[in-house]
């Protein structure tokens, strides 16, 4: 019963929270809305039974919220909450296409006559998964380590202001390399 | 707390954080969006994981999802960085070349 209630309120605040990103004036604001929504995500995945997963969610999130509340500052050109104005394109097809996504998710969720549960949680979720992850299932995590390796390379060469490239040429061979300001041992 | 209920919920936050993707310009609001999108896949494949079959492998998939959110941000706000350092701009309008 407590559990229900719970669940609702933190289903009504998810959801509360996820619309008031895009209908806040203040980029800050609709930071911290999605970091609430987020939040209270990872609380229903801990009622769920799945205290790892919810707090590594939670943690991932608030620390995901703060990079992207220091982006936020860095990119927008001005303060929409001083100068409202409408930065949306295409809103009443936006509004169509997530009505109609949500009345076949929803629609698929209550009338699939889903099948009963299977087996029962192990006592020590948490242990359990770290043996599979280090089990049966390593070759999954030892996939997702090198995608995570290459998308921090990609992220670096993408945003770095000035490579190697930039510098020396696409085949690495230019001599001097091209600097703002020329300088160093023999130069 | 059902199944269904988790799942209505779950296709809520995914409604709105693909009304966010289409309808937003900034670059930033549109990761905003497919943040929430994912969020809603990962608390579906949570109540699949307690309501159909508990068993530790099925979390791996939940782990997998984490990393591709992790994938998107990560990419995301380097493209972003590089849109506002070549083109002094943050709104998707003023970087269609992206499509090319």
């Amino acid at each position: 019963m407590v559990i229900g209630i719970a669940f609702w309120v933190l289903a009504g605040v998810a959801v509360a929270a996820g619309a008031a990103v895009f209908v806040v004036d203040s980029m800050a604001r609709a930071t911290y809305a999605l970091a609430v929504s987020f939040i209270a995500v990872g609380l229903q995945i801990l009622l769920l039974q799945q205290s790892y997963l919810g707090l590594i969610t939670i943690l991932m999130m608030v620390m995901e919220m703060a990079v992207m509340a220091v982006y936020m500052v860095m990119f927008m050109g001005m303060n929409p909450a001083l100068m409202p104005m409408d930065m949306t394109h295409g809103k009443k097809t936006a509004i169509g296409a997530s009505v109609g996504v949500f009345v076949l998710l929803a629609g698929g969720a209550l009338l699939i006559p889903w099948p009963t549960r299977r087996g029962g949680p192990p006592e020590d979720l948490t242990h359990a998964l770290g043996l599979e992850i280090m089990g049966e299932k390593m070759l999954v995590m030892a996939v997702v380590g090198p995608v995570m390796v290459a998308t921090i390379v990609a992220g670096v060469v993408l945003a770095a202001h000035r490579t190697r490239y930039d510098r020396l040429g696409d085949d690495l061979r230019r001599r001097p390399a091209d600097d703002p300001q020329s300088g160093g041992v023999g130069r | 707390m059902t199944l269904e209920a988790v799942l209505v919920v779950a296709a809520a936050l995914f409604a709105v954080g693909l009304y966010g993707a289409l309808s937003q310009q900034v670059v930033v609001m549109v990761m905003m969006g497919l943040e929430l999108m994912i969020n809603a896949v990962l608390l579906a494949a949570a109540g699949f994981w307690w309501f159909l079959a508990p068993d530790p492998s099925g979390q791996v998939l939940m782990l997998v999802v984490l990393a591709a959110m992790t994938v998107e941000m990560a990419m995301g706000f380097a493209v972003a960085t590089l849109l506002h350092r070549r083109g002094q701009t943050d709104m998707t309008d003023m970087a269609q070349e992206l499509s090319q």
